[in-house]
């Protein structure tokens, strides 16, 4: 099946859950990450057990600390 | 309130615009927007609303001025070092632009000063280095219906978001809660180039000045990232519902501010 992940294509086993995505994209700190899928919050304890359909749109949001 | 030949002069290429004009001047220069940090991302973005000639323009920031910190933060000078932040800042927004009346707070921003602070000022920019900070900023904009803008740099990368009170999330309700001490690395474990507060900042006066004059859409809703290293900028679209969101939603848990312990990259804020 087809996502979009972070604004780009991707083809990916049928099944996939949020989770393995985050392994398979090597999403630095993991555990900090927001994850949206069609822009919805997924929420954090549910990364294992969403799966993600044909033509999902996935966005990784990721904490920012710096600025001074 | 007319416009003098030299102030003219001075905002020729705003009041050209159609989407500012005379109108939008002087909406500039009624305005009042507060810049919490005055470093990588506070420089740029007050030397920019300086010499758009908003006219009131407060800084919030307890330090002096290290070498370290002239790689980037460029409203301070090699002579300034060991000066109080705000002092510095000051002097050069005066001499950029006489104009503006720039209002100075040499002191730590936490819940027992932060709703003071923002409280006379129509728009807010974050330009601080921690997330307690950050935290402390959303909520307490959420909680007094103040507009502000949220950014972070590190490395090569950068990101924003416009909260306006009704138009969209806050960044609690992307963010829940700040990550434990040291879990998220700070600028100064990390590095920054000195040019992402540059860009990142500007953007951040970019939307006080659309904010202030009413010119296009703001970045609510929305968060905007840039990838230095690709040079990729990329807008995701923030989820519309937010009615679960502990401060900003329809049955807010957090109803007090909360001084988390600070993490900040070079000294408390």
């Amino acid at each position: 099946m087809d996502i979009t992940v972070a604004g780009v294509k991707k083809t990916v086993s049928d099944g996939l859950t949020v989770a393995q995505l985050i392994v398979d994209e090597k999403v630095e700190t993991p555990e900090y990450v927001t994850v949206t899928v069609n822009d919805e919050f997924v929420e954090s304890g549910t990364f294992d057990v969403t799966v993600l359909k044909d033509g999902d749109n996935v966005e990784f949001l990721y904490f920012m600390g710096g600025g001074r | 309130m007319a416009f003098t030949n030299e102030q003219l002069e001075r905002y020729s290429r705003h009041i050209i615009l159609k989407e500012i004009g005379v109108k939008g001047q002087k909406k500039l220069m009624a305005g009042k927007v507060l810049i919490i940090g005055a470093g990588g991302l506070g420089a740029p973005a007050a030397m920019y609303l300086a010499a758009a000639g908003v006219g009131t323009i407060g800084i919030a920031d307890a330090d002096e001025v290290d070498l370290s910190n002239l790689q980037r933060q460029i409203i301070h000078a090699t002579a300034d070092v060991g000066k109080a932040k705000v002092k510095s800042a000051k002097e050069t927004m005066e001499a950029l632009n006489p104009d503006v009346t720039v209002n100075t707070y040499r002191t730590f921003v936490d819940s027992s000063n932060i709703l003071d602070l923002i409280k006379d000022y129509d728009f807010i920019i974050d330009g601080t280095d921690n997330f307690p900070a950050k935290f402390l900023i959303n909520d307490a904009c959420v909680m007094a219906g103040k507009p502000f803008s949220h950014a972070g740099i590190i490395r090569f990368k950068g990101q924003l978001m416009t909260y306006v009170p009704r138009q969209g999330p806050c960044y609690r309700c992307v963010f829940k809660e700040p990550p434990p001490k040291d879990a998220v690395p700070t600028c100064k474990q990390a590095g920054v180039v000195g040019a992402m507060g540059g860009v990142i900042g500007s953007l951040q006066a970019m939307e006080a000045v659309k904010y202030l004059t009413g010119a296009g859409e703001l970045l609510t809703g929305h968060l905007l990232t840039f990838d230095a290293l690709k040079m990729e900028w990329h807008k995701i679209k923030l989820p519309a519902n937010t009615h679960g969101c502990a401060v900003c939603g329809d049955h807010p848990t957090i109803t007090s501010l909360i001084d988390y312990e600070q993490t900040e990259c070079d000294g408390a804020l």
